[in-house]
């Protein structure tokens, strides 16, 4: 039982004037606003006009006086949606081309929308997508994966028998190369879907390759790189060291529990934890074992980082620390000031999350932010921190450090030595700008 | 004894066993028995056809200029341009080379910051690149239609477009190495970055600074105005509730903080629900996507081919144009719109292209 007089507190900016947020806004409070901010508080609980129409402010809010037709109906069966899908509500956040970037849907990419995401792991059907030569859906009964090359004996598995192997299940992240490639020269895009939406993290189950390497007796000594090949029209194929095959790259069908979605490379996929997405061949098909690097389209002509001596980094691979705060973010518009929980992801190709800071002023000061657990090698780590705004102009910027001691660079200092027409690995330090009227917008700082 | 024989018996009957079901796996592991079996050497000829550049993996045959020409128009011109310089599907793969290039093997407009395009050219050191991909991958829409030949002549024509080899040239698995010796852009490659392995040494560091860290900060690029709304309207794409709300981009930014906008609980919720998402896209659109028509065809927008809106203006009325425009997309053809001409779907139903029509001509995307 609650013997107090209710306090009811609906969002400030339902019943504090327009202009006078303004005003404070601008010149600070002083004691004449005071006191009217007072009395304009004082009329709204005194049942003012400016709660919701239907109910009477002294008794409380519709929401909760009134009652709801979903309190007052039967809903739904089971199995109404066999399989389910979001809320309604959330139909916003959807995987979105960019307009312009490319110039056909079927060699292009739709960005996962990180402004809405909680937590670490995409949800599947958000995964961010990219295709050279469109998706297909393959027959899982009629796939094949085929290992040859320096091997003493090359062998096919069947998908029946890939399942039998024993399998690993891990969380990595996944990013494109050429993810916030855009921004190298300036800014491009509004919102964070854009500039880094070619990033997901999910849990992946599969076979380590080094097992079916052994399995058909992969050369070591010679054998120092791996191609591997997709089964679809593109035929992707990249080169991966032999290093890296050996150490944590599988073979996964499942992703966040269930089989991949075709658009991920269903029924078999490559998983290279660090190592950028082209890489993580979609479809796969085939693995060979060889003793020099292929130069496969993909490494030869895209994917390459061009440099201002006008030489292009070739077999550039591993994504570099790199972290951004996903709320607030560019693109959104905050209604009120006071206090918000800043939200963001960090993640490194080289290890784990081993720090997190924040500053609200462009770079001059920073906080240690706290990260959440599980913190995860080669995974996207969630931070948060705490933020009162008081409505005064800000700069938010993340700046995450890896467990080899990497920290992530300002965008000045990337330039200073790759140039700005690298177009991939960019990992710059983003800036994202709160005005006094409270919109979020993407800039770069320096 | 007995006992003994008996084991010896079992134990020798099980390994028969496993030599007759693996008779080729004596070499490699076989730790995970009945699981893979040996690939036949026809298997391993019909999947590896990938080509290193050492060449090494390279099929033998030939193709000249000449007929690479003949196939380029008739089934890379419509996507790439006749001379390899169109931008509408895919970047250019032909321009920015000069003859100074083919001599030293580095491409000068790559530093050039006012060339307006990388193409194809200007970034390729390996000949074996080209090979390999177009060999596996072209044409876009018909991947791995190419036989060896046409492979090798295609390829041949789109170097005799850069100026690489000469009109009478021929292009064979014995000519590609004096061809690699003129890429203009061969020695245009470093390996020598930490980003190709786990030790590979960063080359870019930040500092861990935590008081005091920037003297001034200056914005030093923004999303100019008119920019604004060109990803379309920010507040469908971001949740309709919730303190992170998107800014609707279709009007000017508010003055001040929204205080008289209302985003209290006990609102109706702004959320905006796209029709995409709810209804399932209609039976033209699918098709339309399934059967690659957008890579050639806007449903608003003009490509290579005018844009599906235009076709449904053009021919609203006319209901006996179904029959005829099915014919065309079956057939190909140009003329109706330009001299760019539609390639022919000699392989999609004659239901699918049925329904593409009536949808086109519907004109509601
Ligand atoms: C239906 C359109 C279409 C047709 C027809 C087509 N291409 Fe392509 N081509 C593309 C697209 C799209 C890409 C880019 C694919 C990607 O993103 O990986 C491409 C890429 C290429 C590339 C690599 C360019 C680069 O910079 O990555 C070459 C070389 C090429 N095509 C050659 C050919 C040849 C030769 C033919 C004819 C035999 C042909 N194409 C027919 C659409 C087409
Ligand atoms: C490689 C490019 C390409 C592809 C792929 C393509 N078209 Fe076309 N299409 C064209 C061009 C170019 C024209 C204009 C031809 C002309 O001027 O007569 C055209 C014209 C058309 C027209 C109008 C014809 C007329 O006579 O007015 C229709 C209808 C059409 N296309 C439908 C389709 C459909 C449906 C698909 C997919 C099955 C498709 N196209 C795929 C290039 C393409």
């Amino acid at each position: 039982m609650i013997h107090n007089t209710p306090r009811i507190s609906a969002a400030p900016e339902n019943f504090v004037p327009a202009d006078l947020i303004s005003a404070v806004t601008a010149h600070g409070i002083d004691d004449s606003r005071r006191i009217f901010l007072r009395s304009s508080f004082a009329a709204a609980l005194l049942g003012g006009a400016v709660l919701s129409g239907r109910a009477k402010a002294a008794e409380g809010e519709a929401a909760i006086l009134e009652k709801q037709p979903w309190q007052t109906a039967l809903g739904k069966p089971v199995a109404a949606t066999p399989y389910g899908v979001p809320s309604t509500f959330e139909a916003n956040l959807q995987r979105r081309e960019s307009p312009g970037l490319t110039r056909v849907s079927a060699a292009s990419v739709a960005f996962t929308p990180l402004q809405g995401l909680f937590g670490i792991i995409t949800p599947s059907g958000l995964h961010f997508e990219r295709h050279h030569q469109g998706w297909v859906d393959i027959d899982p009964a009629q796939h094949r994966l085929m290992i040859n090359g320096l091997v003493k004996q090359p062998k096919i598995f069947t998908m029946d028998d890939l399942l039998r192997l024993p399998s690993v299940s891990r969380i990595h992240f996944i990013e494109c190369g050429a993810n916030t490639g855009l921004e190298w020269g300036n800014v491009a895009v509004p919102t964070v879907q854009y500039t880094h939406g070619m990033l997901s993290c999910c849990e992946f189950t599969g076979v380590p390759l080094s097992i079916l390497l052994d399995e058909c007796g992969a050369d070591l000594k010679k054998g120092k790189y791996v191609l591997a090949e997709g089964g679809d029209g593109s035929g992707m194929t990249r080169t991966i060291p032999m290093e890296n095959a050996l150490d944590d790259v599988f073979v996964a069908w499942a992703m966040n529990g269930e089989m991949l979605r075709p658009e991920n490379g269903y029924p078999l996929r490559l998983v290279v934890p660090g190592v950028q997405g082209v890489s993580w061949v979609k479809w796969l098909r085939r693995i060979e074992v060889g003793d020099m690097p292929y130069a496969s389209k993909d490494e030869a002509v895209h994917y390459i980082d061009l440099m201002p001596d006008g030489l292009h980094r070739q077999y550039t691979s591993i994504q570099e620390c790199k972290s951004v705060i996903t709320t607030p973010s560019g693109g959104q518009q905050l209604h009120a000031t006071g206090f918000y929980n800043v939200s963001g992801m960090a993640w490194s190709g080289r290890g784990k999350i081993k720090r997190v800071d924040v500053s609200f002023d462009g770079g001059n000061q920073w906080r240690t932010a706290r990260l959440e657990s599980p913190i995860l090698n080669k995974a996207v780590t969630r931070f948060n921190i705490d933020w009162v705004w008081d409505g005064s102009p800000a700069i938010l910027q993340s700046r995450a450090i890896d467990s080899t001691g990497y920290v992530q660079p300002p965008i000045r200092t990337l330039r200073a030595v790759r140039g700005s027409r690298s177009i991939y690995h960019n990992n710059a330090i983003q800036s994202w700008q709160v005005g006094t009227n409270g919109e979020v917008s993407n800039v770069q700082v320096g | 004894m007995f006992r003994w024989g008996k084991r010896l018996r079992r134990l020798l009957f099980a390994l028969s066993m496993l030599v007759c079901w693996f008779p080729l796996t004596s070499n490699a592991a076989d730790k995970f028995p009945g699981l893979g079996r040996p690939a036949t050497v026809a298997e391993v000829a019909a999947w590896d056809i990938d080509v290193r550049p050492d060449f090494k993996g390279l099929p033998a045959g030939s193709g000249s200029v000449a007929k690479g020409q003949e196939i380029w128009d008739a089934r890379c011109a419509n996507c790439h341009g006749t001379f390899g310089e169109s931008n509408e599907i895919f970047t250019p793969i032909v321009g920015g080379t000069t003859k100074q290039d083919i001599e030293r093997g580095r491409v000068a407009s790559l530093t050039d910051p006012k060339q307006p395009q990388r193409t194809t050219m200007m970034k390729v050191a390996t000949l074996s690149s080209l090979f390999d991909y177009i060999y596996r991958a072209m044409p876009w829409n018909e991947p791995r239609s190419l036989t060896v030949n046409e492979t090798y002549a295609v390829l041949a024509h789109l170097l005799n477009m850069a100026e690489v080899v000469p009109d009478d040239f021929v292009l064979s698995d014995k000519t590609m190495a004096s061809v690699q010796a003129r890429m203009p852009n061969r020695f245009g490659m470093t390996k020598s970055h930490g980003l190709a392995n786990m030790r590979g040494k960063p080359d870019v560091h930040g500092t861990a600074c935590m008081k005091d860290c920037a003297e001034f900060v200056q914005i030093g690029s923004r999303l100019p105005d008119y920019a604004r709304n060109a990803h379309n309207n920010l507040a469908e794409q971001n949740r309709g509730w919730g303190p992170f709300r998107g800014v609707n981009t279709t009007v000017a930014p508010l003055a001040a903080l929204s205080a008289s906008r209302s985003v209290a609980q006990g609102q109706p919720s702004s959320v905006v629900v796209s029709d995409d998402s709810v209804s399932p896209a209609p039976t033209g659109k699918i098709l339309y996507a399934k059967h690659h028509c957008a890579a050639c065809h806007g449903l608003t927008n003009k490509l290579v081919g005018p844009s599906f809106r235009e076709v449904a203006k053009r021919y609203k009325g006319k209901p006996e144009v179904n029959a005829v425009l099915e014919q065309k997309i079956k057939l190909g053809g140009a003329g109706a719109w330009g001299n760019i001409p539609m390639p022919p779907h000699a392989t999609i139903e004659a239901s699918d292209i049925a329904s593409l029509v009536s949808w086109i001509l519907e004109g509601k995307f």
